[in-house]
């Protein structure tokens, strides 16, 4: 780990001004990823901006009945708080899949969307890796790819995003809010981050010297029920091979809305918009929900040893479409009864 | 629901000292001590190669295993992903600081009744995770396995299966896991997380 | 076939209070109050710290050794190469040949390492080092018919390749037979203790703290190489946080330390990164396993033969003894146990928990079940009906052997009789359940060991020997073993291990420890008893001491076959949709002897059944054919069990009388608990699923693709 300069701020504006001023600097908020990966050689910055004890700890309700959920607030906390426990449960699955308890306490929503790939070329700089070095080449490509992407890779990269959050994020519609020297702006989760293409060392789109400032969820949809679930090599305490993050309505037997993300299958959380048009106005039932994962799942490329997942995204969100829509059944009879 | 978090913040933050250095103070176990430090130095570094508390070990240095588990200002974190600087003001407990004199906390007379370890590497983190879990099952964090239909905020209750996915950050290669599930749930039953903090 | 003597050479009956008693671990309290220090925590004054440098190319020569941006970082005192590094001896173990020359033998192998002030400086000057190679072409990929496979000579002591009979006719004859492969991954120690040590040197003596799993052996490779007497260096191995195997040898760590504290003047401290610890402390090979099993309609296994193909290094041999448990398990007149092996540009493989019998007994007992299912036979049944009378490789008599009551103990206990034996038919939603068993194997082996036995005039006792306790609870045990033979309580046995200072011990591993030690320390003790029976009046004021060595006694090879056996069931759930198999339920049963600690005999006992259900479901690593590394290197990669993975687990055992052991009557419990584990998890999966896998481990992409796949 090469040595760098510390600063503490108090004030959003103070870090971004504190980044502009200063060439190599990054942002620490919980710091369990970067200062994972800056033992590793991959990340060495010049300076590190702390904004970990910026006021942006808060989950804040919003008049039009969303929520805006601070950068700063701990994993641990979001999956805890009430709000979200009880009006957006797929985001607090999403949160309690991922990693451990004491990593949750630690990671910050903005440094939980803003976490690199686990790919193994990736974090050995004694390897190529695109993302890393632009230009030297990815080995994933025909070497060890087992966990890495089905749909939207390249030829240049094939990484996979690995929070859980950011797949659940997506599937609720929401808005990523960054402050930079130019002010603020909004990215929907959905475009924040993006598709390797040739330039895999760009994981979102947030530009230089921006902070992640907060994230904004819009109102529940009525009658909607949303589930996270994912799949692992092991029961607890590890990355996704898949996940399926879905929210559906159903009324009088009808989908009336439906988002569908994947994790696990691509270099960003994978919303399935074809799926959804496919479901919209559909009966929910298994038939047309497997209808519409296949028509999302047509488009996968796998790689030499990763053609499991696509099957596995299938039947995962299969049954969890099937088991909201199940609840949907079960709570409209209740309420007719 | 979990409360504000009670973080104590250093007035000004720690003090530059050169480019790659900065002072600061950290209380630990109790004891404020005031350093100077290289900004690269973690707290689980800082712990073990400065201030001589061996208690808290090195297993695999990035957050992957959970022997370097400390409780910073009453919640477990993994100290390796810590940088001492940015810790300036906070309260740090470790293994060292869970006894009370020569009482032991009743999760370490509850591994130590169960045989809940063998080589022992594992075990500080542990325990001071165990004490983090049994805190926030009481405080109503819940899990991956609570159940949906759990009062949102509500203190949740230790099921076997409950302990099981709350301690997975702590792996332990001996495989003590049952008689770590049964010791947590001893200390659970005699109301250890209770007040604990 | 030899016949043993008529008088059996240790008494029957259960062994003497307070043996047998389940006593508190006597270094728990330190455990969890943190007190207790391991390898790198001690701090000599004036320490300095060290960070090696791995090599980034598979095999080759280094060309050039750039250390000059490393030297100039702040608070660097060092950078230990092949071209400064101090002179080492050659010694029996290639693999500590550390820094010595500019060949490269494979991906990992340490080219460098720097010292300085500070852990933060040494970390990074290691990444400043730079280092040119020239390459070679490298192949790191294992197949069976790999062109430069051989059969070994030796492997521990049999053969490499053994045959009995006339397999190939009598496999040709056989009405029922199975002809199947499996394959059991390369796996990881991983030992929750990184592998450290501090060294010091003060007027030539050299002390070193080192994570091991015995300091005899470190200081005798230590002398080799560094030139020295033995009683020049100690080490000290006072706590070590796991080895499993990988701690069983010196490693690079020691030599390192001690190099560089050489080199520097300074005590030097070094943990090995975990990231590097699969390419310099041993694995667990990869073994590509062949089974043909033939039986008659009535089940007894009339030909049976285990060929498995594994690989080590070319820096040194090692041998994955995979097809040794073939030749004890079952009656087989016609039988071939072969193994072949190439010696690939890949880290050199070692001893990981039960080395052969766990990946073999993986084999052996799902062949087994698949013989089973040809039959049409409970598989308890069937291996009842091959339970041999003498051990079948060397028809030597088993000392004891009690497999077919711990079956029979283990199905009463999980409830194995109301067992419905269709595969695929127990059904809960998405969720297909299961059972299995399999049966479990491991050696008995004992070394020569000194100890030595003190009666202090206070009326205490102290019992010192340099066992190491890597999580056994040798200390505890020692204890009772020594209050046992002195006929006094166990507190007022002080017990010192964990040194080399002390008479020298055969280290923790193969099973071995309780047994070798005990018998030196029940041995001393006995004499010492003897002596203090003659002896009239008070004790003089230094107290009685006496020193004994169990070399006559060991050094004979047992008339013997003798091994522990066990029976392991498992039942488990396969997720349809996912592909996610859990296990709901393990059940050992064992027979070991006698058990000395149960309360420390049960940690070890059920510690081993987690290892074997994470080699069952969760443990992959693989090697990269293009870079030459493991694929999973790191603790997120290579997924050792968590918590949640781990149900409740019961390990019970019979109460063994067997007098051919050692004046305790007991076996070592260490590794059985991992042998038979995988296969009672992979026999419970085929039952859920009614689909036979047979590449290990069972994780979810596996488990989807077969049962997809037309049923087999």
């Amino acid at each position: 780990m090469r040595p760098f300069g510390y600063l503490r701020v108090d004030s959003v504006d103070e870090a971004v001004r504190a980044a502009a001023g200063q060439p190599g600097a990054q942002f620490l908020a919980g710091g369990t990823n970067l200062v994972d990966l800056m033992k590793l050689g991959v990340e060495a910055p010049r300076t590190l901006i702390d904004v970990s004890r910026l006021p942006l700890d808060r989950v804040e309700e919003l008049p039009d009945g969303g929520l805006r959920i601070g950068a700063t607030v701990r994993n641990a906390d979001l999956a805890a708080a009430p709000v979200v426990r009880d009006r957006y449960p797929v985001l607090s699955q999403a949160l309690l899949a991922g990693a451990s308890g004491q990593l949750r306490n630690t990671a910050t929503t903005g440094g939980n969307l803003l976490q690199r790939t686990r790919c193994g070329y990736f974090q050995d700089t004694a390897k190529p890796c695109n993302k890393r070095e632009p230009g030297s080449g990815c080995p994933a490509v025909d070497g060890a790819h087992r966990d890495l992407a089905v749909l939207g890779h390249s030829a240049h990269c094939v990484a996979t995003q690995p929070s859980d959050m950011a797949v659940a994020l997506a599937a609720l519609d929401a808005t990523v809010h960054l402050h930079g020297p130019e002010g603020e702006r909004t990215v929907p989760a959905t475009d924040f981050h993006r598709l390797p293409g040739d330039s895999p060392e760009r994981d979102t789109e947030i530009r230089l010297g921006e902070l992640l400032t907060a994230v904004e969820l819009p109102p529940p949809r009525a009658g909607a029920r949303s589930r996270y679930r994912k799949v692992r090599d092991r029961a607890s305490f590890a990355f996704a091979l898949v996940s399926v993050a879905a929210v559906l309505a159903v009324r009088d037997g009808v989908v009336v809305h439906a988002a569908l993300a994947f994790g696990g299958l691509a270099h960003r959380p994978w919303r399935a918009r074809t799926a959804e048009a496919a479901l919209h106005g559909a009966p929910a039932t298994e038939e047309h929900f497997a209808r519409a994962a296949a028509a999302e799942l047509a488009a996968a490329a796998p790689l030499r040893d990763n053609g499991f997942k696509v099957p596995l995204a299938q039947s995962l969100a299969v049954g969890v479409l099937t088991e909201l829509a199940d609840r949907a059944d079960r709570a409209g009879r209740a309420d007719n009864g | 629901m979990p409360t504000a978090d009670g973080r104590r913040d250093g007035a000004d933050g720690p003090r530059p000292v050169n480019g790659r250095h900065s002072a600061l103070t950290l209380t630990v176990n109790g004891t404020p001590h005031a350093l100077t430090l290289d900004h690269r130095t973690t707290v689980l570094d800082l712990l073990r190669e400065h201030l001589g508390l061996t208690g808290t070990k090195k297993g695999c240095d990035h957050g992957q295993c959970g022997a370097c588990t400390v409780l910073v200002d009453g919640r477990r974190a993994n100290s390796c992903l810590l940088l001492a600087v940015a810790h300036d003001g906070r309260r740090i407990t470790t293994v060292e600081g869970l006894a009370d004199a020569d009482r032991l906390h009743p999760l370490q007379e509850a591994f130590l009744e169960r045989d809940a370890l063998q080589c022992g590497y594992c075990t500080p983190g542990q325990i001071c995770s165990a004490v983090g879990v049994l805190a926030e099952a009481a405080d109503g964090f819940p899990s991956h396995v609570t159940p949906d239909t759990a009062p949102s905020g509500a203190p949740v209750a230790l099921t076997a299966d409950e302990i099981r996915e709350r301690m997975s950050g702590n792996l332990c290669r001996c495989g003590a896991y049952p008689r770590i599930v049964e010791a947590v749930a001893d200390a659970a039953a005699a109301g250890a997380g209770v007040g604990g903090r | 076939m030899s016949h043993p003597p008529e008088e059996a050479p240790f008494p029957p009956g259960p062994p003497p209070h307070p043996l047998g008693d389940p006593l508190v671990r006597r270094e728990g309290r330190e455990k969890v109050t943190g007190t207790a220090r391991y390898a790198a925590e001690h701090t000599p004054d004036g320490c300095a710290y060290a960070w090696p440098v791995p090599a980034t190319v598979v095999r080759g020569r280094i060309t050039e050794l750039d250390t000059g941006a490393a030297l100039a970082l702040p608070g660097v005192i060092a950078v230990l190469t092949h071209e400064n590094a101090p002179r080492l001896a050659p010694t029996g173990d290639p693999t500590l040949a550390l820094l010595q020359e500019d060949r490269v033998p494979h991906r990992g192998w340490y080219v460098a390492l720097a010292v300085a002030d500070t852990l933060e400086a040494a970390r990074d000057a290691a990444e400043a080092v730079q280092v040119s190679y020239a390459t070679e072409p490298h192949d790191v990929t294992l197949t069976a018919d790999h062109p430069r496979l051989y059969v070994p000579a030796e492997v521990f002591g049999g053969p490499g390749a053994r045959e009995r009979g006339d397999f190939d006719a009598a496999f040709a004859a056989a009405p029922a037979t199975v002809d199947v492969t499996y394959t059991v991954p390369p796996l990881h120690n991983h030992p929750m203790e990184p592998h450290a040590a501090t060294a010091l040197w003060t007027h030539g003596h050299l002390t070193v703290h080192d994570s091991s799993q015995g300091a005899t052996r470190v200081r005798e490779d230590l002398a080799a190489l560094f030139k020295l007497g033995q009683d020049q260096i100690t080490v000290h191995s006072e706590h070590v946080g796991g080895g499993f195997g990988s701690k069983g040898t010196p490693r690079p760590q020691v030599v390192l330390a001690a190099m560089a504290a050489r080199h520097t003047g300074r005590p030097v401290k070094l943990a090995l990164p975990r990231r590097h610890l699969p390419a310099v402390v041993g694995h667990r090979a990869p073994t590509l396993h062949r089974v043909r099993l033939g039986a008659g309609p009535d089940g007894v296994i009339t030909a049976l033969a285990h060929e498995i193909v594994t690989h080590t290094s070319t820096v040194a041999e090692f041998v994955e003894q995979a097809a040794m448990p073939a030749r004890i398990m079952y009656t087989s007149p016609h039988s071939r146990t072969v193994h072949r092996l190439a010696a690939l540009d890949v880290p050199t493989p070692s001893w990981m928990r039960a080395p052969g019998e766990a990946p073999g007994m993986y084999a052996l007992e799902s062949a087994v079940d698949e013989l089973a299912v040809v039959l049409d036979l409970d598989p308890i049944d069937l291996r009842i009906r091959n339970e041999p009378g003498t051990e079948p490789d060397t028809g030597r008599p088993f000392s004891s052997r009690h497999l077919v009551d711990c079956l029979r103990a283990g199905a009463a206990r999980f409830g194995w009789s109301s067992r419905d034996p269709r595969p695929a038919v127990r059904r809960q939603g998405d969720l297909l359940l299961g059972t299995g068993v399999a049966a479990a194997t491991y050696p008995v082996q004992i070394s020569a060991t000194d100890a030595e036995a003190h009666a202090a005039a206070d009326g205490t006792f102290r019992v010192r020997v340099n066992a190491t306790d890597i999580g056994t609870g040798a200390r505890t045990v020692l204890a009772q073993i020594a209050a046992a033979a002195l006929g006094a309580p166990a507190d007022r046995v002080r017990v010192e291990i964990g040194s080399s200072d002390l008479p020298p011990a055969v280290l923790a591993g193969g099973s071995t420890g309780t047994a070798s030690w005990g018998w030196a320390v029940h041995k001393a003790c006995t004499v010492l008893l003897a002596r203090l029976r003659e002896h009239r009046g008070p004790l003089p004021a230094e107290g009685v001491t006496v020193t004994e060595d169990t070399r006559r006694e060991t050094e004979q090879p047992s008339p013997y076959s003798r091994h522990a056996f066990g029976a392991v069931f498992a039942e488990v759930q396969v997720d349809t949709r996912t592909g996610e198999v859990r296990a709901r339920r393990l059940l050992g049963q064992y027979a070991a002897g006698h058990i000395l600690n149960p309360r420390t005999a049960r940690s070890q006992f059920v510690g081993g059944m987690v290892m074997g259900l994470g080699m069952a479901l969760t443990e992959d690593s693989a090697l990269d054919p293009v870079y030459g590394d493991f694929t999973a290197r790191d603790l997120a990669a290579y997924h050792v069990p968590a918590c949640a993975d781990v149900p409740a687990i019961e390990a019970h055992w019979l109460d063994e009388e067997d007098p051919h052991l050692n004046p305790m009557g007991s076996k070592g419990i260490g590794e059985i608990g991992i042998v038979g584990t995988p296969a009672a998890i992979g026999n419970a999966v085929w039952h859920a699923t009614g689909v036979r896998l047979r590449d290990l481990p069972l994780t979810p992409d596996r488990i989807l693709t077969a049962r997809a796949a037309p049923l087999t």
